[in-house]
């Protein structure tokens, strides 16, 4: 990565940032745990494919795209500024999504899976009934997605309300709302699972609660929701 | 629908009064009665009346290896095709109206204009695994010969040039979907393969731009892509060769690298045979015009 210089600062979100020639670049953002830490629920190798193919695809490709917007805008080069932007929010969406999602999943002994006992738990039933509803709901939703996308649970900011949430390819959830918040993602793109569940997404989402990390979904939410 | 060995259009629907099975006409041999009986004893005969059949590749499935996997035939044709194949059938259980149309007045129909019913991600998927499995052949690959070559090389100046801007389009595409060389007989195409047009309008739709010809006489070769399981069907483009980029075509064999899939593609398994049957159709049905039949 030639644009990545020495100092590196870490942006919320752990979106790990250099500075070269006052231009912003984007790096890998290290996984809170080992490959293998989340089997049987995400095989090991799913886990090194994705975080060091997958996601760092989308990150040297968005890197790519900022430097070329960064270029069209000091020519002024509209057409070439309006073109970048599908390939911007289809890289940086992928950069931003898959960050989120390697943060909101834990390995089952590191608390993976174990339900919020916090103020989101009761939001939760408040709002669903119940967990399992929650969990159904977002597993419909999943299963029904047609194509790449994400699932996720969103709190509105402004409504103080939950929602379950798909967005297509790597759209992040903001693209569903400008108050929306992210508080976990689940990627139904087919590389996520595929190897493991071949075809199965249904089983791929129904496993996936056992590592999802709650403690960390409770922050997020009660960041945003004090 | 009676239909040969290679036939250039892939689709043809079949109301099967009885069980539901896949219909093979090369491999079957037995006439029609023991057929039945043979199928009756299959796991997967069921009782409802099937209204499309799962059609096999025209090539056994391990006959693509080491380029495409008899793994990843099993799972794509057995598990993802055959998945759209009985979706669809069960949705088409419940609607009148959409029962007896043929798989591409089902595609056109439930496209509906851009506004598309149910039903259109299972008849459009059925309909593009179909054709994508015919597009291909062992001992694919190579060169085309005759009026296919010189189409290209008309439309794209040389095999080369089409060559890379069909790999460029595979590569460039976002999410799932597929890449298509079609017979653009509306002169409606992606901006990037158009060279030299008299009088455009361009149009930014989404994630696709279309480039309207107001000259509408040239009808020529293009590369296209799609998302999801959008057919070139529904613009009344003609179809000659695709590509399926969605990640179950290659995980298995090529995991995340899609530039090795698609070259392997190009070298060694695209079907220029089916392209010359199809473009012969096609141009046929350029030439002619496509025939009114009246309302029964």
């Amino acid at each position: 990565m030639a644009l990545r210089s020495v100092s590196r600062k870490s942006l919320p979100l752990g979106l790990a940032v250099g500075h070269v020639r006052g231009l912003q670049s984007f790096s890998l953002p290290e996984l809170p745990y080992d490959y293998g830490a989340l089997e049987p629920v995400i095989s090991g190798e799913i886990m090194q494919l994705h975080h060091q193919k997958h996601h760092q695809t989308y990150i040297t490709n968005y890197n790519k795209a900022l430097e070329q917007l960064h270029q069209a805008l000091a020519k002024a080069d509209s057409p070439s500024i309006v073109q970048l932007q599908s390939a911007i929010k289809f890289n940086g969406g992928g950069h931003i999504n898959h960050s989120i999602f390697w943060k909101n999943l834990a390995p089952i002994k590191e608390g993976g899976g174990e339900p919020s006992k916090a103020s989101l738990g009761w939001a939760i039933d408040t709002q669903f009934g119940s967990l399992e509803t929650l969990i159904q709901r977002v597993n419909a939703e999943g299963a029904a997605l047609q194509g790449s996308g994400w699932v996720w649970l969103a709190l509105d900011k402004e409504l103080k309300k939950l929602s379950v949430q798909t967005t297509a390819n790597q759209d992040p959830l903001v693209t569903k709302g400008s108050a929306l918040v992210p508080l976990f993602g689940i990627d139904v793109w087919e590389h996520a699972y595929y190897l493991q569940y071949k075809n199965v997404k249904a089983d791929y989402l129904k496993n996936i609660w056992k590592v999802i990390n709650w403690k960390y979904v409770s922050e997020v939410y009660e960041k945003e929701n004090p | 629908m009676g239909s040969c060995c290679y036939s250039p259009s892939p689709s043809s629907s079949h109301l099967l009064v009885t069980d539901f099975f896949s219909w093979g006409f090369k491999s079957s041999k037995l006439p029609f009665l023991q057929q039945k009986r043979r199928f009756d004893r299959s796991q997967r005969a069921s009782k409802i009346c099937g209204y499309h059949g799962l059609r096999t590749p025209p090539y056994k499935l391990d006959a693509l290896e080491p380029y495409m996997s008899l793994k990843t035939l099993e799972m794509h044709w057995g598990g993802h095709h055959r998945n759209y194949v009985e979706g669809l059938n069960k949705q088409l259980e419940k609607n009148d109206i959409l029962y007896g149309f043929t798989m591409d007045e089902l595609v056109k129909v439930t496209y509906n204009n851009g506004n598309p019913l149910p039903e259109f991600n299972n008849a459009a998927q059925v309909w593009n695994h179909d054709f994508f499995w015919e597009s291909m052949q062992p001992g694919g690959g190579d060169m085309p010969k005759l009026g296919v070559l010189q189409q290209i090389e008309k439309d794209f100046g040389s095999f080369t040039n089409f060559r890379e801007k069909f790999v460029e389009a595979a590569l460039t595409l976002f999410g799932s979907g597929w890449v298509w060389l079609v017979f653009d007989h509306l002169n409606i195409s992606s901006v990037w393969w158009m060279d030299v047009v008299d009088e455009i309008m361009l149009d930014l739709l989404q994630t696709r731009t279309f480039l309207y010809l107001v000259k509408k006489e040239e009808k020529r070769l293009a590369v296209i892509k799609t998302s999801n399981g959008i057919c070139p069907l529904v613009w009344d483009d003609i179809p000659i060769i695709s590509l399926d980029m969605w990640e179950h075509a290659y995980y298995l064999d090529y995991k995340n690298d899609k530039g090795k899939y698609v070259n392997v593609f190009m070298n060694h398994l695209v079907s220029w045979n089916a392209a010359m049957a199809r473009m012969a159709r096609a141009e046929a049905f350029v030439n002619l015009g496509e025939p009114k039949i009246p309302i029964a």
